[in-house]
Order: structure tokens, then C-alpha cells, then sequence
């Protein structure tokens, strides 16, 4: 099957999704994170190999947490960054993606992060690019935030060391999320016996059975002895009524609090990609339990995003 | 060939580095080989010293042209080397640019007073000013040839000649 992430040795050339990646090629992003994460303990926290190359972050939609990790990645790496807000610039004066994309080019751009709010459009660009340019997703409409899925297996590796006698809860607004379909995806390749997904049916996709997970309606049957729990972020413009009644009475339903948290096992742990909705998805004390590793996701996002651009940065030949 | 003895070797580097140790000495594996070394002598050196190993992945200079390469383990200097004597050690000694990797690297940990670098072989190739202090034996082989230091399952060191077909 043709597959656009590897170029013709078979290496990862772009990063667009998680689809598509053999476990190996997982494991080896996640190995080589763990040396970047060493890194980032350093007084230097610096490393030369991407001395002389220009990173670009082309961000068609906000985001902070996701560019400002991508931008720390790249310094760290010694690249040079650039960063584009496209949504506040030359897109509102009517320029294609590809144009700008081809202008950043021509400012001799090495690595592309690009982030969208339509799904493919990372693909897109990769489909029309030269091979010695580098594309990564950093999250592309409802599709895939392949960077995320990455770092989130980075962190149950760190906590639960063996992904292969794991169940993984994720809970929320799984139609809307990306981050979702790219952590099915990436605990399946990693061999989790046990995914299941806890949502209202308004916010859960046509058929999702078929990506292997478990549907649960009620967050107490679904939150039983779970290992790992991952809630997503509701997002404010769905509490319209037509998808969700009100915050409050979502955060009744579906909220985490600490008695549905004492229902999975004792050592489970929360995650959350962030931003969250404090006493909407999650309760407080919950988010800053011990349990809670909300914080070390992001800084191992470092991490897992240097080795990305590392090892993407060195398949041009 | 006749390839040297590998256990022979390390012996006599550990002599040599006995010789220079003191309180200030901190001594980092090159990985993997020289980390084997370090274990290898560390219970027979006469001072109690800090230990640490490096690996050079991030800080090659053939990056562009061979892209990353990690088979070891991330670098464990976990210890202060600002005024301290580095003994880097290390198996083979050929270019001298995993060396000038090494030391890129440790002066983003700090500044230390002096680095020895001690080798068990050096097989005359240098294509940088950087020599080996401790050197146990010197060798020539073809540019093909590739030496590897060996630990067996008798925890026994040997050497092996592989060569790479271009």
C-alpha cells in the first residue's frame, strides 16, 4: 500500500499519521525520545544536529501548548524556527496553502510543522513537496495529531513500562478528536489488549467498534480496573445543546472525579492532552492528584518531538 | 591477522589509568565499548572514582550524510565536572571525530580542568589533531575493516574483524 509518511528505503520521511507506522518505527521514535528526554535535564539543554536547518511552524489553527513544544523541540535541536500564524496573515489576503508553503521553501525551510483545521491537509502538502523537505502533522481536523498519540505512548511506556496487559480508557468527545483516533491507533500497533471509549452516542463516531475498542455509554462500568485513563477536552462550541445539555450536566455524566477515578485500579493514571476544562471533563483535585501525569505529558512531548524532527531530518538521502 | 588480546589489553590500560587517578578524576565510557572497559577495570582501580558514560549520536559530525543512528543508551554524566580530570575511554581509536563528539559533549555539562583520552588500539587514521594519551597498542587496517570489541557470554573480551562491503 502506498504510503506517503516513507520514502523508497522505507523510512519515515514525514510524519501524518499514525496509520501506517509499524511498531518498530514507534519503538523507535520512543527510544530515541527517552535519549532527548535527558537532554532536557541538562543545565545545556541543547544538542548541535540541527545546526543550520530552518524549522517552520505554519499553524492554519491556535494552538499554543502544541506550537510552543514544537518550537522548544527545534531550539534544542540548535534549528532555526520560524514561526507562522496563517490564520492572522497571508491566508486572509487569499494565498493557497501550497503557496505558502512554496514561499517558505524558498526561504530555504527544511521541516514543516503544520497544523490545520482540515483533515488531509498535511498529507496535502507532503504529496507536493520535494523529497528532501520534511512535513509534520501537528494535528489536521478531526483526523490525526500524530505527535500527540506519540507522546501519550511515551508516557504509559514510562508509568506502565509494558504496553501488552494494559487497559486504556479514553473518555469524551471522541468524534471530535484527533487526539483520540491517533491513540487507537498507536495502542493497537503497541499491542493493548483492551481499549475501550466512554462517551454520550452524540459524540461518538459512526461504527467505531470497527477500530477495535470497547463502547462504553456509562463512565462507571467503563472506568473498571482501567490502567490508564485518558480524558479528552469537551470543547466549549459543542455545549450548544444540540451535542451536550450544559457543562454541569456533562461534567455529572462523564466528568472525572475522584470516586470514578477509585473505580479503575489503585496505581491507574489520568492523562489529558490538554487544554482542560477544569469541572467540566475532569474534577480539580483529580487534575492535581497524584495520579494526575497531565504535567510530565507535556514535557515528555519535548522529547518525543525532538526525536520526530531528529530522526525525519536525517532521511533525506 | 593475528588480532591482540583483548583481556591483555584492558589490563594494561588499567594500570595506566591507575597511575593517573586521583580524588578529581572522573572516568567516562565511550559508549558501548568503552562503557564494557570501564566496568570491566573499575573494581580493580585503586581509588574509589565517579564514573559515566557518553553516547555521541546527537553531536556526530556525519549527521547530514548518515542520519541519526541511536543503538545505545541516552549519555549518564550524572555528576559535576566543572575542575575535574576526564579519562575518556574508549576501545578503538580511528579518526579521532567520535572523540571530538565526546568532548562537544561534555562541555555542555561544564568545564573541566583536563581530558586524557586512554584507548586500547589505535589504528592510525586520524583526520583531526586529537591523539590518544593512553594507548595500549597500535594497529593498521584497511579502511574496510571495522574492529569490535566483543564481550562474550564468559564475560570474556575478544576482538572481531568484520569487513564492510561498499
Amino acid at each position: 500500500m502506498f504510503n506517503p509518511q516513507l520514502n523508497n528505503k522505507g523510512n519515515l520521511n514525514h510524519l501524518l499519521s499514525i496509520e501506517g507506522l509499524s511498531k518498530e518505527k514507534i519503538i523507535q521514535v520512543l527510544d530515541t525520545a527517552e535519549s532527548f528526554l535527558k537532554i532536557g535535564e541538562r543545565d545545556v539543554k541543547k544538542v548541535p544536529i540541527l545546526r543550520g536547518k530552518t524549522v517552520c511552524n505554519v499553524f492554519f489553527e491556535n494552538s499554543t501548548r502544541t506550537r510552543t513544544t514544537f518550537e522548544i523541540a527545534a531550539k534544542r535541536l540548535s534549528a532555526d524556527v520560524i514561526n507562522l500564524n496563517v490564520t492572522t496573515s497571508s491566508q486572509s489576503k487569499g494565498e493557497t496553502i501550497l503557496d505558502t508553503i512554496n514561499n517558505l521553501i524558498a526561504m530555504n525551510a527544511d521541516i514543516f510543522v503544520v497544523r490545520h483545521p482540515s483533515s488531509g491537509a498535511a498529507h496535502f502538502i507532503a504529496s507536493h513537496v520535494k523529497p528532501n523537505i520534511h512535513i509534520i502533522n501537528a494535528g489536521d481536523g478531526n483526523h490525526s495529531h500524530p505527535t500527540q498519540g506519540l507522546l501519550d505512548a511515551f508516557t504509559i511506556r514510562k508509568y506502565k513500562t509494558n504496553f501488552n496487559k494494559l487497559k486504556v480508557a479514553i473518555v469524551g468527545d471522541i468524534l471530535n478528536s484527533r487526539v483520540a483516533r491517533s491513540n487507537i491507533h498507536a495502542l493497537n500497533i503497541l499491542g493493548v489488549p483492551e481499549i475501550r471509549v466512554i462517551a454520550p452516542k452524540t459524540l461518538l463516531p459512526y461504527e467505531i467498534e470497527k477500530l477495535g475498542v470497547h463502547v462504553f455509554h456509562d463512565i462507571d462500568k467503563g472506568l473498571k480496573d482501567a490502567d490508564v485513563i485518558m480524558m479528552l477536552r469537551i470543547q466549549n462550541e459543542r455545549m450548544d445543546g444540540i451535542m451536550l445539555p450544559s457543562p454541569e450536566e456533562y461534567f455529572k455524566t462523564y466528568g472525572l472525579n475522584q470516586a470514578r477515578l477509585d473505580l479503575a485500579k489503585k496505581d491507574a493514571i489520568v492523562m489529558h492532552p490538554g487544554p482542560m476544562n477544569r469541572g467540566v471533563e475532569i474534577d480539580s483535585a483529580v487534575a492535581d492528584s497524584e495520579q494526575s501525569v497531565i504535567l510530565p505529558q507535556v514535557t515528555f512531548g519535548i522529547a518525543v518531538r525532538m526525536a520526530v524532527m531528529a530522526i525525519l531530518a536525517g532521511q533525506h538521502l | 591477522m593475528n588480532l591482540p588480546n583483548a583481556e591483555n589489553l584492558i589490563e594494561k590500560l588499567k594500570d595506566k589509568i591507575n597511575e593517573m587517578i586521583d580524588d578529581k578524576t572522573v572516568l567516562i565510557g565511550v559508549q558501548s565499548g568503552g562503557e564494557l572497559i570501564l566496568e570491566r577495570i573499575l573494581p580493580g582501580l585503586k581509588n574509589a572514582v565517579v564514573t559515566g558514560s557518553i553516547d555521541t549520536s546527537f553531536y556526530r559530525d556525519d549527521f547530514s550524510s548518515r542520519g541519526l543512528k541511536i543503538k545505545n543508551k541516552p549519555s549518564k554524566i550524572n555528576t559535576e565536572i566543572n575542575g575535574k580530570h576526564i579519562i575518556l575511554i574508549d576501545d578503538v581509536f580511528s579518526t579521532g571525530r567520535t572523540v571530538r563528539a565526546a568532548m562537544n559533549e561534555i562541555f555542555d555539562y561544564g568545564r573541566p580542568k583536563k581530558i586524557t583520552l586512554a584507548v586500547l588500539i589505535n589504528r592510525n587514521e586520524q583526520e583531526l589533531p586529537i591523539v590518544p594519551q593512553i594507548c595500549i597498542e597500535k594497529i593498521s587496517l584497511r579502511k574496510d575493516q571495522h574492529l569490535e570489541l566483543i564481550l562474550d557470554e564468559n564475560k570474556k573480551f575478544t576482538f572481531q574483524l568484520k569487513e564492510s562491503h561498499v
